[in-house]
């Protein structure tokens, strides 16, 4: 069977849609950063990527977009961008999966494509906050997230079986994954904490990364308080104020943007357990099934690929993934981090622009870093940290704990 | 510290909780297969079955996993010592998230063998109430058989959480 002939029998994308365009709001403070709508977000990211893409507003005609704490509507929210953007839309989605939503929204964009549903779809999670209302309790927000992204509605099972034993948010329950890895493989925290700093120094030369400037060493996150066994502090990511849009577009109209574009060639994504405990082994992440559904869409191996761009609220969560995603064997994450130099001048280079723990993690947006260096790398646009060579990446996304999780391969044009 | 407020059980799940309030864990298991059940549903989420009966089990388990909460996840779990967060595998297979008490953290070993701690709590409406949480097993337990539930109560009679 030819090449061409074993693509068209593999399921899955062609490959024949790409990232033309995207957007990032620099990470900031919440504290300092400006209060926007959300619909003025949206509708400035997606003036933003269009511009970088070289297209109009009315080329869009297909949406993704984060539903879920939307802040001028709790439903009908595609309705209510199309028309505050003054877009028809020929295909709308709101995905729901946290920080798999980047990942989720991207391949669902280049599905509708595919399928001849649009030509240009806007991905985009706002993530900064609101203008309170006058009168409005500035406190009331923390209030509402007191529970992370626990549910207390009655009858949700998390209300009744984990909030009361205080499980709730994410920090404990990735560090109940970082135990019990550690009790089966062992654990090293210098390899755990070496991740965090070769993030660092990619972050050193990228202007957006909110620690940008800071240099950061083993010692000192080690020296960071333990906030839930085995995880320190700087192991974990800095909530920030931002957002993001990507556009995908078909290839007619890739081909006249202004940038290489980006084909996504492969996709996956599995979700089973919202509370990792209750999956057969919570070490095993839904990862290894979507990376491998995606690998064999896009016909390559983790071997292939010029840059892991991993989605990494832990430390932990960035070790499972090269594990499951098949980037090294089970077990062998710490020794394969130890082995490697993972910043951008090294052998394998792992979110250069310094992952989410550097960058920011700017709430749902956050995964949309992940998916933003990724086309910048193939595209030739990651400035100082550029790579010689990328013309394949990997990008993986994950929300909860990982409860929800997604991979793309992103290919040059 | 706080007594910890138990949301109001639903239809399906309050035999688990009225057990509790009686020292006894109960399991849902479907009626066909036997596939135990938690937490507690409308069908059995491995076959699908909808005939699900109640089953005390003795709530002897294993530790899966646990984490020391050394920021409280809640004001409610705020106290002089951190709590400790866990997943224990129970031996009809089932897991679930509960604390850890009566346990020093040096003591705790991922693997050790754990026995049911029922834990004075209050309900929605402010009455006693219990929740479940576990403790180390002690040699002698380990080795006995018991169809009764291991009654391990709290040295903390008051409830409070350690």
């Amino acid at each position: 069977m030819s090449a061409a002939a074993a693509a068209l029998a593999r399921p899955g994308l062609r490959g024949n849609a790409a990232i033309v365009g995207r957007a990032q709001y620099r990470p900031e403070r919440y504290a300092t950063a400006p209060r926007m709508f959300h619909l003025e977000q949206v509708a400035d990211l997606a003036g933003l990527a269009l511009r970088d893409a070289g297209l109009e507003l009315q080329d869009l005609d297909g949406l993704c977009i984060g539903g879920a704490y939307f802040h001028e509507a709790a439903a009908f929210v595609p309705a209510m961008v199309a028309e505050y953007l003054g877009v028809g839309l020929h295909f709308a989605e709101v995905v729901d999966l946290g920080g798999a939503g980047a990942v989720g929204m991207v391949w669902r964009a280049a599905a509708a494509i595919e399928l001849g549903l649009c030509q240009a779809v806007l991905c985009v999670q706002p993530a900064r906050l609101a203008p309170l209302a006058p009168g409005e309790d500035p406190q009331a927000m923390a209030r509402a997230m007191r529970y992370g992204g626990h549910s207390t509605a009655f009858g949700a099972p998390e209300a009744e079986f984990d909030i009361p034993y205080g499980h709730i948010g994410q920090n404990t329950g990735y560090g109940l994954i970082a135990q019990r890895y550690g009790a089966l493989y062992g654990y090293d925290p210098r390899a755990a904490a070496k991740v965090v700093v070769d993030q660092r120094s990619s972050a050193l030369a990228n202007p957006e990364a909110i620690f940008h400037g800071q240099p950061l060493t083993i010692e000192e996150v080690l020296a960071s308080r333990v906030v839930a066994d085995p995880l320190h502090l700087l192991e974990i990511v800095m909530p920030v104020a931002g957002g993001a849009a990507v556009i995908v577009a078909a290839p007619e109209l890739a081909r006249r943007c202004h940038h290489r574009p980006v084909f996504v060639t492969g996709c996956g994504e599995q979700l089973a357990h919202k509370s990792p405990s209750y999956a057969p082994e919570m070490t095993t992440t839904p990862i290894g099934p979507a990376s491998a559904r995606a690998f064999a869409m896009a016909g390559c191996t983790p071997g292939d690929v010029h840059l892991a761009a991993i989605y990494d609220c832990y430390s932990i969560t960035v070790l499972l993934t090269l594990e499951d995603a098949g980037f090294c064997g089970r077990g062998e994450a710490l020794r394969f981090v130890r082995e490697h130099d993972l910043t951008f001048r090294g052998d394998f280079p792992l979110n250069t622009h310094g992952g989410q723990l550097s960058f920011g993690q700017a709430g749902a947006a956050g995964g949309f870093s992940q998916v933003i260096e990724a086309a910048d790398q193939i595209a030739g646009r990651a400035g100082e940290r550029q790579l010689a060579r990328c013309d394949l990446a990997y990008v993986s996304g994950t929300g909860g704990v990982m409860s929800e999780q997604g991979a793309l391969l992103l290919r040059g044009g | 510290m706080h007594a910890i407020r138990l949301p109001p059980a639903t239809a399906i799940s309050a035999p688990f909780w009225s057990g509790l309030c009686e020292r006894r864990l109960r399991l849902q298991r479907c009626s066909d297969r036997g596939h135990w059940v938690f937490y507690p549903r409308r069908h059995c989420p491995r076959c699908a079955a909808t005939a699900l009966d109640w089953h005390e089990v003795s709530g002897q388990g294993r530790l899966l996993s646990y984490t020391i909460a050394r920021v409280p996840p809640l004001p409610e779990f705020t106290g002089p010592e951190p709590v400790v967060l866990a997943v224990v595998e129970l031996d009809e297979g089932v897991h679930l998230n509960t604390n850890l008490v009566d346990v020093a953290p040096e003591a705790i070993a991922i693997g050790m063998r754990v026995a049911p701690v029922f834990v004075p709590a209050l309900d929605h409406a402010g009455s006693a109430a219990m929740r479940l949480c576990f403790a180390a097993r002690a040699e002698t337990q380990c080795v006995r058989k018991t169809a009764r539930p291991a009654r391990v109560v709290s040295a903390d009679p008051g409830g409070q959480l350690r």
